[in-house]
């Protein structure tokens, strides 16, 4: 699989002063397919996809996006690389100071493909897909509940429609009926665009919804990798206690009194 | 048991780390100015920065050069006539106000005013993943939110500092015509007589510096925010504190320059 990965990670390493957050990863994301990377909180699956946008510099290690090494290319060509790559960030992060329309051409614009008109329409499109009127488009991000603003933000990452997409949390903060409407978004859009998608969650019904394969992250590694149907019935002890939500077990929480 | 601290120590860590902050803040504003040669350009974000700092600022630079103006009037009154030199009212308001108050208080209250907001409006960004998501949709964060707060600053402050010269001289005459007793003709003679561009040249120089410092703080403490609104909170103080300062600082080191002989 490694030789047509889309994404191919090796060796990564990240440390924030002495404490380790990735140590020597190694994950193979195949074209058109999705992975969901699971893990506690604080774990590094933030930091993970941080990498691979460009948004953290790496330790050590490579990363791959259609063979190139992002890592070993110039600025530009970087930039170029990393364009075609959509994030839906945890909470959102619309732009404030931007109506929702701005905030889902946000990236057609600065790319100057389109005029504004055509930006707006476009983004009307778009959030169409997501489930939104176009009387969304006028209004500010901050008249807009959790649920909505997560579909914007799906929208404003599948605006351009690129190859990848990166959904970080993509239901935390939602209830159980709008975190799997989220989800049935995110895998339509994924579909529709033919992408290949990797997804950080903590929510077990959101992986299993969202992966057609999954990793687990723990102390840096990536201890277990499978189907993402499978993630209950696993045979690994970490997963089993993380997917079950069990106090005993390989991973022990550190609590202070 | 806790080791004595070692003061010369403790003196060397902070001289670290006060060359390490000027030269992380030297970088950021190189990377700044930068952009402002490489396209694209926001020419809209340029504008309503330019509003912001200028326009909206207007009422307090325009209140506070008023009162210091009127002030300066009736404290020197008071002082001058000890030497029987009240006639110098007029070049002594004016000469202050353009060589020194004008640009000092209006950067000081643009530092207050703007400063705060860039930095908590940065800040806020920052923290929300709102400047990691401009990096994603293949916008630099740099140009897009520093630059045009940069320029607008340098090009808003003189301008701001043009108006507070004015209103500070107005209030001024006010005073000395009005409470002092002064020929309003007499005095507004002598203040036209005695003022010279390299004054007011020497002032609005000052007001583009201070305009970049201001502007700078509040966009390097916001941009480098981090703990949540905490974070923002101590980001949005050390931008005023710091820009505060520097006005201060940079106004010794712009008069040495200007009129040291």
């Amino acid at each position: 699989m490694s030789a047509e990965a889309k994404i191919r990670i090796r060796g990564l390493c990240k440390a924030f002063g002495n404490k380790v957050v990735l140590d020597g990863i190694d994950l193979d994301v195949a074209p058109g397919t999705s992975m969901v990377v699971i893990g506690g909180s604080g774990t590094g699956k933030s930091v993970l996809l941080k990498c691979v946008l460009g948004l953290l510099e790496p330790d050590a290690g490579s990363i791959e996006i259609d063979g190139r090494d992002v890592l070993a290319l110039d600025r530009r060509e970087a930039e170029a690389v990393r364009a075609r790559i959509g994030m839906l960030f945890q909470n959102g992060a619309l732009f404030d100071s931007l109506p929702v329309w701005e905030n889902v051409a946000f990236g057609l614009l600065a790319r100057k493909h389109v005029s504004r008109r055509e930006a707006r329409a476009r983004a009307e499109e778009v959030l169409a897909q997501v489930g939104l009127g176009a009387e969304v488009a006028s209004l500010w991000p901050a008249e807009l509940s959790g649920g909505m603003q997560k579909r914007v933000g799906l929208a404003r990452a599948i605006a351009a429609q690129p190859d990848i997409l990166f959904f970080d949390e993509p239901t935390t903060g939602l209830d159980p009926i709008m975190g799997a409407v989220i989800d049935g978004l995110i895998v339509d859009c994924v579909k529709r665009l033919g992408s290949t998608a990797v997804a950080i969650t903590h929510d077990m019904a959101s992986a299993r919804r969202i992966g057609d394969r999954a990793a687990m992250l723990f102390q840096g590694h990536l201890v277990w990798e499978g189907p993402a149907a499978g993630l209950l019935e696993s045979g690994n002890a970490v997963v089993d206690q993380f997917t079950h939500g069990r106090r005993e077990g390989p991973i022990q929480m550190e609590l202070r009194r | 048991m806790r080791p004595r601290a070692n003061p010369l120590a403790a003196l060397g860590a902070a001289a670290i780390a006060v060359c390490r902050a000027t030269g992380r803040i030297t970088l950021f504003a190189i990377e700044g100015i930068s952009h402002l040669a490489r396209p694209p350009f926001y020419g809209r974000l340029l504008l309503r920065a330019l509003l912001d700092i200028g326009y909206y600022s207007l009422p307090v630079v325009a209140l506070t050069a008023v009162f210091t103006g009127m002030v300066l009037a009736l404290q020197s009154a008071i002082g001058l006539s000890r030497f029987n030199a009240e006639s110098a009212i007029a070049n002594l308001v004016v000469l202050s106000l353009t060589r020194e108050l004008g640009p000092v208080l209006a950067g000081l209250m643009v530092a207050g005013r703007v400063g705060a907001a860039m930095a908590a409006e940065l800040g806020t960004m920052r923290v929300t993943d709102q400047i990691d998501a401009l990096s994603t949709l293949s916008t630099n964060p740099m140009k897009y939110l520093v630059t045009p707060r940069l320029a607008a600053a340098v090009i808003a402050l003189p301008l701001l500092v043009v108006i507070a010269d004015i209103l500070g001289v107005l209030g001024g005459f006010v005073i000395a015509s009005v409470k002092l007793g002064f020929n309003p003709h007499v005095y507004l003679a002598n203040t036209l007589n005695f003022v010279q561009a390299g004054d007011v040249v020497s002032g609005l120089v000052k007001a583009a510096v201070f305009g970049f410092l201001v502007a700078l703080m509040g966009c390097y403490q916001g941009y480098n925010s981090k703990g949540g609104a905490e974070g923002v909170g101590a980001a949005t103080t050390n931008a005023v504190v710091s820009a505060s300062v520097l006005i201060l600082a940079f106004d010794y080191v712009l008069t040495e320059l200007f009129f040291a002989r």
